[in-house]
């Protein structure tokens, strides 16, 4: 309408602010969430206790089978080297995942830009993935000289292909109609781009993340398995075939439970991400009332 | 003008209503790749700050004529023309117009005014004044408080009124609609309806709305554009003549049962219509 038409206000039943009801908290943490928190807690240390007892009941050696007392004391007096190795695991997990999202979020944008390219390069990415890491992994540590880079090129593979995939269907789903809509306000292919398809692959990517956080961890740990050099610089794989040699069994079970809860922690931290963001429009991030 | 005087008027003649015509469609066809003839023979002018509607079964082809209105698609024949809309350098027209769907169509990540924002962020408006006339867009509609809510936190009617808005924002000269309230329930409906015609009447756009709903097109518009089926083509025209502004007691007034019969007779002959083709 031009500038000069007055404008009609036209009040509503419907328009009032809002209401929003919090929910009750406890230290800081909704009421609902404890439950979910508590009750594998109790079930985890319930194991753990059954554990310690069927060992101890039994008379079971520690080179067979150590209590989970054992394991956490192993845990604490080999903590200088473990946490050497640790770090290590994670920084090439961590380092492995940014650079498949890097690079399997550009590759998505160019698959988007056109049929062709994404036809014609996405069944390389396909053989990528489908290969097992393991045939392939003693390649890549003979043509690169360097151990580490080498096990993030192979936790990198196997990072890689969720993101890829996923981003590349989000980009083709945005919506038909806003799609039409763009069209109609001469979006340029960039704008398009930057509101709307980037926006509504973001729930695919958030779901490719979560799926490749974990695969790079396991990616970082088969890759050293299979390369199985030691030396100060090894990470949490090492130091497992290490202690089999040596029947050090407690500290094996040691590194395995740092490699399980780095793995849950990367989950649920990228679980976390995701919900932050998808919070306030997406589905799965929504609290359903009904 | 009395109840006796309205005649059934089932000529498909192009109305010369408007000396000058906003858009005018001259045997305007469509064949969609799969073989399906969706529309044939169109001729269609549309007059300045008219509200029109187009009516007509499900599948005669109303949406299709609308995108192609909107320039969304190319036609298989015939022109779309937009003798006072100004034109870019290969010489195709840049009419000022926006659509409403029948869904609200609303990006859901992004609050009630960014959305209503996104046209003008698109034409490279300034921040400032974006949102300024997203605000007054959004106060237009009756949705000042829900400036920040998100489209799944907003009823049905809400998120209606919002891409009403995201429409009204560039202030178009043209308002194309697509049953834009067919998935509402009739209180929202009607409320919307009378919104709707007050946003018209103090302004001057010009509105093409497409509905299945006689009731609808009799209250809102000056003029019914029926359609028929297989192959998508105009079949009547007729003007109805109540005066603006229509509020509830138009809905119950003898001139508008008249209006509804003779424009239910022309939904029922595009029906018979289709019915013949087969
Ligand atoms: N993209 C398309 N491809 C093929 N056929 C289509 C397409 N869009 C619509 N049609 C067909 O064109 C006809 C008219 O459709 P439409 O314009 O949507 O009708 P209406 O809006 O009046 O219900 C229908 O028979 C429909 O199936
Ligand atoms: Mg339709």
């Amino acid at each position: 309408m031009p500038d000069t038409a007055p404008a009609p206000v036209i009040t509503i039943g419907d328009d009032a602010p809002p209401v929003v009801l919090q929910e009750r908290r406890i230290l800081g943490v909704p009421a609902s969430t404890w439950p979910k928190v508590l009750m594998p807690l109790f079930v985890g240390v319930l194991a753990l206790a059954v554990w310690e007892f069927l060992v101890r009941y039994n008379g079971i050696p520690a080179y067979i089978l150590p209590g989970p007392l054992l394991i956490a004391q192993t845990m604490v007096t080999d903590w200088g080297t473990l946490s050497g190795s640790l770090w290590i695991t994670l920084s090439i997990s961590l380092a492995a995942l940014a650079v498949a999202v890097l690079l399997g979020v550009s590759l998505s944008v160019l698959f988007a830009q056109s049929k062709w390219v994404e036809l014609s390069f996405f069944p390389y990415a396909v053989i990528l993935q489908v290969t097992p890491i393991v045939a392939i992994a003693p390649l890549i540590i003979i043509w690169v000289n360097d151990v580490k880079l080498s096990l993030l090129i192979c936790a990198w593979i196997v990072a890689f292909f969720p993101i890829l995939s996923n981003t590349t269907l989000g980009l083709n789903s945005a919506d038909h109609n806003l799609l039409n809509l763009f069209q109609l306000y001469k979006a340029t292919r960039f704008q398009t781009l930057l509101h709307l398809r980037l926006p509504s692959a973001l729930p695919y990517f958030l779901g490719g993340l979560k799926i490749s956080g974990g695969l790079s961890l396991i990616g970082a740990v088969v890759a050293e398995f299979v390369a199985g050099t030691g030396g100060s610089q090894s990470g949490l794989a090492y130091r497992i075939l290490e202690s089999g040699y040596q029947l050090r069994i407690p500290r094996m079970f040691a590194a395995l439970f740092m490699i399980s809860i780095s793995g849950i922690v990367i989950f649920l931290c990228l679980s976390t991400l995701s919900h932050m963001v998808l919070r306030r429009w997406h589905e799965s991030a929504l609290k359903r009332e009904n | 003008m009395s109840v006796a005087d309205l005649t059934l008027d089932t000529a498909a003649q192009p109305a010369g209503r408007a000396a000058r015509p906003v858009v005018s469609c001259r045997g305007v066809a469509k064949l969609f790749s799969n073989g399906t003839l969706a529309l044939q023979n169109v001729d269609l002018d549309i007059g300045r700050h008219q509200f029109v509607s187009l009516l007509g079964p499900s599948g005669c082809g109303k949406s299709t004529l609308l995108r192609l209105i909107a320039g969304l698609g190319e036609a298989s024949a015939g022109t779309i023309d937009w003798p006072d809309a100004a034109h870019d350098s290969t010489g195709a027209a840049q009419p000022s117009l926006s659509f409403v769907f029948q869904e609200p169509t609303l990006m859901p990540w992004a609050s009630a005014i960014k959305n209503v924002m996104l046209p003008l962020k698109l034409a490279g408006v300034k921040p400032d004044e974006q949102r300024a006339r997203a605000a007054e867009a959004l106060r237009m509609v009756g949705l000042a408080a829900f400036e920040n809510a998100y489209p799944r936190e907003l009823s049905g009617g809400m998120k209606m009124r919002v891409s009403i808005a995201r429409a009204m924002v560039t202030r178009p000269q043209v308002l194309l609609m697509d049953e834009p309230f067919a998935a509402l329930d009739e209180i929202t409906r009607f409320k919307l309806n009378n919104d709707l015609l007050e946003l018209w009447h103090a302004s001057s756009f010009t509105v093409v709305f497409v509905t299945h709903s006689v009731f609808e097109s009799v209250f809102l518009s000056q003029r019914i554009v029926t359609m028929a089926a297989r192959p998508g083509r105009v079949i009547a025209d007729m003007d109805v003549t109540a005066p603006y502004p229509r509020a509830a007691d138009y809905r119950t007034s003898p001139l508008y049962n008249a209006h509804c019969k003779r424009a239910s007779e022309a939904l029922e002959q595009a029906m018979g219509h289709a019915l013949g083709a087969h």
